[in-house]
């Protein structure tokens, strides 16, 4: 594949490129000497963390940069022979749908919602062709047909929210296909996508690339996609290109150090070394646990909708029992439900004995400190008008610690989680993702809960970063004995961390049982395909080698 | 840790910045800060600086014009016009000041509480949309004609229609506030109701709630001037500018500038105060300065 590609005609040619916050020649560079190269039928990889500087690349070539915020400085874009720097407006958007054309990472703000999709790549026919009404429509159907959705003459017809996520991202496509572009540029295009919807759109971008011979230039920060899709890669951080290669060149012999350290962040989806089987106690158990929402109808029946059901799990202390699951699998419900910040509609929640899950407001609260929550977004889960040190101290004040002996304790916390001393008196803001992960581990533990829930706590972070706070975790758990359950969508990440594994699908716990066993023979069909789906199952990223040669070697 | 220690682009909205953003913004502010100042001190220091007694009878010198013992001249009871106007001042601004406040204070507590207890927000929400149903003039007519004219029943007649918009507005506030997850936290680590809504809810309320605060003065003031024009309002000895018009009405034909000046220091007063308010919205606004934080 690549040696066809190295013979053919270059059709996105970067060289050097700066763009600079502002106009003034002194500014802050935040693409800092970028020179790229995208061939007919190749596929590029722009990886790398966020602030790498990918995203701004990608958006300078389609000529889209945010106006008087940042501008291109120095350097040409050459498109298929033309410098785009230097195209108008006008012909700029003559150039976007007939010879570059771009898909995003959320295919829900991407389309206009009140149109049907079918009248939406209308549009772009209608702009850029003579065609008539029917034989556009005819091209808008075979396209359609091409990505592979169904049923295509009401799909037409439809409406975005009337479709799903994987179905919403092939319009898209077929959008930006139908004028038969040479470049693709796909920026992050399956990152808000489920792992088996993901392996879909994948292959489809590869096959479709293969019949049209298109370009694509395809920005990722997940070394997982990267192995399944790239003909060659580009590494970049801080807005510098870091390495250049082939993808063999890169997952085997990467020559910069930041490249080794990228890849042997990746989690590996071989599970770890299973821990001795524990007979400790049950700090936690959740039995026949059930969430139906219920829509109130004004008259009528409401409609109801079962966020989970039947759920039973055991968790033993020092333990780290992990929820897998897709979007929608009620994962993320069941956690709620266990920390009580919803109700759960039956079942039992059994915390170190006592049943908490009908417990009032007032008789929950001496239990609420025995079981502690982490959330997703580091960005949203930290007050950001109150200091570090009254966040984490806000617990045991409220359970009657004096606050100056909650602030000495925030500080020792702070440290327990590797965080500066002098953190204590500072503002969310002025901590990046990862640090602020790190705060809020401190502000659960601030409380010496038996069970702590992480509820895809590392999803939002950089995988170097994702790898310092599983970690973080991991060494929590050893020195204080803590039973944690691990919700998170990422099987690499549950098979780093957790020793026993629920899988979930539509609110019901499908297969369950220790992670070893689960994740390398699994028993269910929607396990397998869960794992089937894993984006670069076939590399072992920290050994730079297949995962073949190391199961190889290890027996 | 390399990657983790990146700073984030610090975007916070202190209070210096919004000043200095507002001025920057716009130079219309900056005259409207000084008109309002004037007006200000002109009414605190009333006692101070004006010529003659606001009260003060004196049936020689009915409808003098202009001069230099009377700059604008006096009104039909020989009554100094300028000191009238200064001293109308501290009715109208605490008129403003108060309404502002006390709307502000009962409809935080109301939107706070409405916006976390459903069944609260069912009950309460009814009354608010009762009370925004009735002209805000005609309400505070009755409630003055019911309990007498004073200060203090004028104000709690202008106060009480502006308790529903800053309910809703502080309710609105909440509602999407309490979904985020640092109050989700709170909850968890065992924080109590109270301690929830003053510590993490309370504080997202407050920028907007000073931009309609200066909404809510400007508007009092006004609806203080057409209460005592009406005859409706603090009784008509009292100098206020809703008053000094109203009296200046029958001389309308032979002596104008009766009406006009308290009546430009009315539209000079509110302009300013709305202005201000405007400035404020811009400044605070988190969709308009977060626009280029974060991705």
């Amino acid at each position: 594949m690549t040696a066809a590609a190295s013979s053919a005609p270059v059709v996105l040619d970067i060289v050097d490129l700066i763009v600079s916050l502002g106009k003034k020649p002194d500014a802050d560079r935040i693409i800092d000497g970028v020179s790229l190269q995208v061939r007919q039928g190749e596929t590029l990889c722009v990886v790398g963390e966020s602030g790498s500087g990918k995203s701004v690349t990608s958006l300078t070539v389609m000529g889209l940069l945010p106006r008087n915020a940042l501008t291109p400085t120095r350097g040409k874009i050459i498109l298929a022979g033309e410098n785009v720097l230097e195209a108008g407006d006008r012909r700029l958007r003559q150039l976007r749908a007939t010879t570059m054309a771009m898909i995003f990472q959320e295919p829900m703000t991407a389309l206009n919602p009140v149109v049907p999709v079918g009248r939406q790549i209308d549009e772009v026919l209608r702009v850029h062709t003579g065609l008539d009404a029917r034989a556009r429509r005819e091209r808008i159907l075979a396209m359609m047909e091409q990505v592979r959705l169904p049923d295509v003459a009401r799909i037409f017809k439809s409406y975005p929210h009337q479709l799903s996520g994987g179905q919403r991202q092939r319009i898209m496509i077929a959008m930006a296909l139908v004028l038969e572009p040479k470049l693709l540029i796909a920026d992050e295009p399956t990152t808000a996508l489920d792992v088996t919807t993901q392996k879909q759109i994948l292959s489809l971008i590869r096959d479709l690339q293969k019949d049209h011979g298109t370009a694509v230039l395809f920005i990722t920060h997940d070394m997982g996609v990267v192995a399944e899709i790239a003909d060659r890669v580009v590494v970049m951080r801080q807005g510098r290109i870091v390495e250049t290669g082939t993808l063999e060149n890169i997952l085997r012999q990467p020559t910069m150090e930041y490249t080794r350290n990228l890849l042997a962040s990746v989690p590996s989806l071989v599970p770890r070394a299973p821990r001795p089987a524990s007979t400790e106690p049950i700090v936690l158990q959740a039995n026949a646990l059930g969430k139906i929402y219920r829509e109130h109808a004004f008259l009528g029946r409401g409609r109801e909708v079962t966020a989970a059901a039947d759920v039973t799990l055991t968790l033993r202390k020092g333990r780290t029992l992990g929820i897998v699951g897709e979007s929608g699998s009620g994962k993320s419900t069941v956690a709620r439900c266990i920390v009580r910040l919803i109700d759960p509609t039956c079942g039992e929640i059994r915390l170190g004995g006592h049943d908490i899950s009908t417990l009032s407001r007032q008789r929950l609260r001496p239990h609420r400190k025995r079981i502690q929550i982490v959330f997703q977004d580091p960005y949203r889960s930290l007050n950001p008008r109150i200091t570090v040190g009254e966040t984490i101290a806000e617990g045991p004040v409220n359970y009657g610690v004096p606050h100056a002996e909650a602030i000495k304790r925030a500080g020792e916390l702070l440290e327990l989680v590797d965080l500066p001393a002098d953190a204590i008196s500072r503002y969310p803001h002025q901590f990046s993702g990862g640090q602020r992960q790190r705060i809020a581990i401190a502000r659960a533990l601030a409380l010496d809960p038996d069970v702590l829930v992480a509820d895809e706590a590392v999803s939002a972070l950089d995988v170097s970063v994702q790898a310092q706070v599983l970690e973080l975790l991991d060494e929590i758990q050893t020195r204080l004995g803590i039973g944690l359950l691990f919700i998170t969508h990422d099987l690499r990440v549950a098979a780093q961390i957790c020793d026993d594994v629920a899988v979930m699908q539509h609110g019901r716990v499908v297969e369950q049982g220790p992670a070893g066993e689960i994740l390398t023979h699994p028993q269910q069909a929607y396990t397998k395909q869960l794992l089937d789906a894993a984006p670069g199952r076939h590399w072992d990223f920290a050994n730079f080698r297949p995962v073949a040669v190391a199961a190889a070697t290890a027996s | 840790m390399a990657v983790d220690a990146l700073p984030e682009p610090s975007i916070r909205v202190t209070p210096r910045r919004v000043g200095r953003n507002a001025l920057r913004s716009s130079p219309i502010i900056v005259v409207a800060i000084i008109c309002l100042t004037t007006i200000v001190l002109l009414a605190i220091l009333a006692p101070l600086i004006s010529p003659h007694d606001p009260q003060l009878l004196a049936p020689a010198l009915r409808l003098k014009p202009a001069s230099a013992e009377f700059p604008l001249g006096t009104d039909a009871y020989g009554r100094d016009v300028l000191s009238r106007i200064i001293y109308g001042g501290r009715i109208s601004l605490l008129i403003g000041l108060g309404a502002a406040l006390f709307s502000i204070a009962i409809g935080l507590l109301i939107g706070l509480v409405s916006g976390f207890f459903r069944w609260v927000d069912a009950v309460m929400m009814r009354i608010m949309d009762g009370l925004m149903a009735i002209p805000s003039i005609l309400l505070a007519i009755a409630v003055v004609s019911l309990s007498g004219a004073s200060l203090s029943t004028v104000l709690i007649a202008i106060t009480i229609p502006e308790i529903p918009r800053v309910a809703r507005l502080v309710r609105s506030i909440v509602l999407s506030a309490r979904e985020e997850p640092y109050v989700e936290a709170a909850i968890s680590v065992g924080s109590s109701l109270p301690k929830i809504m003053w510590r993490h809810l309370m504080p997202n309320t407050i920028a907007p709630l000073i931009v309609q605060g200066t909404y809510v003065c400007a508007s009092a003031i006004l609806t203080e001037a057409i209460l005592s024009f009406l005859g409706a309002g603090i009784s008509p000895e009292v100098p206020t500018w809703g008053n000094i018009m109203a009296e200046g009405r029958a001389f309308f034909q032979i002596k104008p500038s009766l009406i006009f000046w308290p009546g430009l220091m009315l539209s000079i007063a509110i302009l300013s105060v709305n202005l201000i308010g405007d400035a404020a919205r811009d400044a605070l606004d988190p969709r308009l300065k977060q626009r280029e934080g974060r991705k």
